[in-house]
């Protein structure tokens, strides 16, 4: 059968994927459904859409969605506060009401003549029925607009995809309607791919010793928040910057402030793993 | 031949419904996989929508497609760690996971087998189970209940309470008299004005435009919203079996109450000692001081348990009832961690009958404002948690 339309992703220079990601994203071209993403914070479930966006020639929508997010306003606007004020200073016919209607983000992948990629990053920050609101819209990739009386259609399904950090349980049948896919935290191999990815030059040893120090760090239960492959990046960025000879990453943890963001995790390392020479605080020996 | 995997996985308490099922078979028929190995991801992507649960898809995946019968050489390593109890307290987290993994049913029988290879090959079987203390069944000797037959026993009624699943309905949405323990939990509330101005303040507008001489003059206020964080922990199991339908109607009124912030719960049984869990079958644990440590101590906690037990289970070390576990720290200590830890805690105990004299009641009641699960006690139990402290 036609399987040309199937393997088209095949992910992008900057991004590195794993084949079943690859898989769940040609599934959902393929199928027409929206692909959730879930996954540890800063493993890439943002940069997925932006990766598929770049390696299909597409143009990217993204939706942020806040706790105060309504799903209408991915629909459409109605800005009534403007017709008022028109009307009130009566320099403009507000009869038609067409020109207050403004598309949300979803309007506008439904509405673009060619086909775009749509990123609903953060589904599970707004309220509980959010993801409700938007089943039908998503199944029919249509809605109704009731005070022009007009249907916006989508010319061509967008490519959706679906980020949630599973703060809060998604509804069932919003599930149903997904392609499911769990970024899976690296390992070593894929982690140094992803970091050579990003610094080509990056001299061997300084990240052998980097990772190692790095998945140590994750190896501690009691933080608040371990540190991700964002910061990973961020903290090499540093290190090479900042020119530290490799010997002491494992020892002294340098720049540690790139790869834990929270007061109480800092400290914590630095009671419990760790004691002072000198000037200095040394990761204590086993 | 796939409709089968169905309903291995449904066996598998994946929840997969027919339309993901009718997904998959639409991929399958435009040709999109070639291989077992592309199948395998494909239908996990679509029927699979939790990383939770990708572990029992593996499981029934084995069954349906290798013809390897999945769980079989799981148990035998959990057989060879249960033989020897000594390593029991030093359970790896791979260990771990795999105990996780298997089927309950599965392994009680396994473990029967086993229990009867025992006896043929030493004639000292019994003993082997009886030896006081350090085997995995001679310490069902702390099991305040007595059970005097060896851990066999015990053993096969725990797993008989998890396979019953008569826990199930937790999650599931009540409708008949959970309003009035809705209306009740909407006490808990304290509305703040946060975030951006985007309401429109109708009044203050009409003020400002008369006084602007007609001209509109828009005037705006913060939305009002519940900043009301919730933390339910219930006891499961054991003596709690006949408030069942009561909790369960509780749960589904917090759960379904979506006017709170945040609302977290937990299950433990009897006592809460290192662990609490995520699930009823309290398979999935999270470390009750990793909870202390994360959360806010502004969650508005209630514990609901008929807070009866032996007294050693609440002040002892190791007085954790169940024998797969022991506790360094006793319950009540960790009771009064949870107590100095949360600013508002109360205790609900659906055990009207004994009016709570028993003594494991009597001093839970020194650590927590205890209140009847009924409607009247849930309200005074919500008034207790709105009052400023």
């Amino acid at each position: 059968m036609n399987t040309c339309d199937f393997d088209q992703f095949k992910g992008s220079s900057s991004y590195v994927t794993s084949g079943p990601l690859r898989n769940a994203v040609n599934v959902s071209i393929a199928l027409g459904r929206p692909l959730l993403i879930r996954g540890e914070p800063g493993t890439g479930k943002t940069q997925l859409s932006h990766s598929i966006a770049k390696g299909l020639g597409k143009k990217l929508i993204s939706w942020n969605i806040k706790s105060t997010t309504k799903a209408q306003e991915g629909l459409y606007v109605y800005d009534t506060v403007q017709r008022l004020n028109d009307s009130r200073f009566g320099d403009k016919n507000v009869s038609n009401i067409k020109q207050y209607i403004k598309l949300g983000k979803l309007g506008q992948a439904f509405a673009s003549p060619e086909q775009v990629v749509l990123l609903i990053d953060e589904v599970d920050k707004a309220d509980i029925e959010f993801p409700n609101d938007l089943l039908n819209e998503l199944d029919e990739m249509s809605f109704y607009i009731p005070e022009t009386n007009e249907t916006v259609s989508a010319v061509h399904r967008p490519i959706t995809v679906i980020t949630s950090n599973a703060e809060k349980e998604l509804p069932d049948a919003f599930l149903r309607r997904c392609i499911f896919h769990y970024i899976e935290f690296p390992n070593h191999e894929l982690m140094e791919q992803i970091v050579k990815v990003h610094y080509p030059d990056i001299k061997d040893n300084l990240l052998k010793e980097a990772l190692k120090t790095f998945y140590s760090l994750r190896e501690i239960d009691e933080f608040r928040k371990k540190p991700s492959t964002s910061e990973l990046i961020d903290w090499i960025r540093a290190l090479v910057a900042a020119g530290i000879p490799q010997d002491k990453i494992s020892s002294e943890i340098p720049l540690v402030s790139a790869l834990l963001k929270k007061e109480q995790d800092v400290n914590h390392l630095v009671d419990t793993y760790m004691t002072r020479v000198g000037d200095s605080f040394v990761v204590r020996r086993k | 031949m796939f409709t089968d995997f169905f309903y291995a996985l449904k066996n598998r308490k994946v929840p997969v419904s027919i339309t993901e099922w009718m997904t998959l078979m639409e991929a399958l028929s435009r040709g999109y996989v070639s291989n077992l190995d592309e199948f395998y991801y494909l239908a996990r992507a679509i029927l699979v929508k939790s990383e939770n649960h990708y572990d029992q898809y593996d499981v029934a995946f084995q069954e349906c497609f290798n013809g390897i019968a999945g769980p079989a050489e799981i148990n035998q390593q959990i057989l060879d760690w249960l033989k020897d109890a000594a390593k029991r307290k030093t359970l790896t987290d791979e260990e771990r996971a795999l105990f996780k993994s298997i089927d309950f049913d599965k392994l009680i029988e396994e473990f029967e087998n086993r229990l009867k290879e025992q006896t043929e090959q030493h004639d000292g079987g019994g003993n082997w189970i009886g030896r006081g203390g350090t085997s995995p069944f001679g310490h069902s000797g702390y099991h305040p209940g007595g059970i005097r037959v060896g851990g066999e026993r015990g053993y096969g009624s725990a797993a008989k309470v998890a396979a019953e699943r008569r826990f199930q309905n937790y999650r599931s949405d009540l409708t008949l008299d959970i309003r009035q323990m809705k209306m009740a939990l909407r006490r808990l509330r304290q509305l703040s004005r946060t975030g951006y101005e985007d309401e429109l303040d109708l009044d203050e507008t009409i003020d400002a435009t008369c006084k602007n001489a007609g001209e509109l003059e828009f005037m705006w206020m913060r939305s009002r919203k519940n900043a009301v964080k919730m933390l339910l922990l219930m006891d499961v199991g054991g003596s709690m079996d006949e408030f069942a339908l009561l909790c369960s109607q509780l749960f589904s009124a917090a759960h379904s109450s979506s006017h709170f912030k945040d609302f977290k719960y937990y299950y433990f049984h009897n006592c809460i000692y290192d662990n609490l869990y995520q699930d009823i079958e309290r398979r999935s644990s999270v470390s009750t001081d990793h909870l202390l440590r994360t959360m806010e101590p502004d969650y508005k906690v209630v514990l609901v348990g008929d807070a009866a037990m032996a007294p050693t289970e609440l002040a002892q070390r190791d007085g954790i009832i169940s024998y797969y576990e022991h506790n360094e720290t006793p319950g009540i200590v960790w009771l009064k961690r949870i107590a100095d830890h949360f600013t508002h805690c109360v205790w609900l105990n659906p055990d009207g009958s004994n009016q709570w004299g028993v003594m494991s009641a009597q001093m839970i009641k020194k650590i927590f404002p205890m209140y009847d699960l009924t409607l009247d006690g849930l309200g005074e139990a919500m008034k207790k948690l709105t009052v400023k402290t």
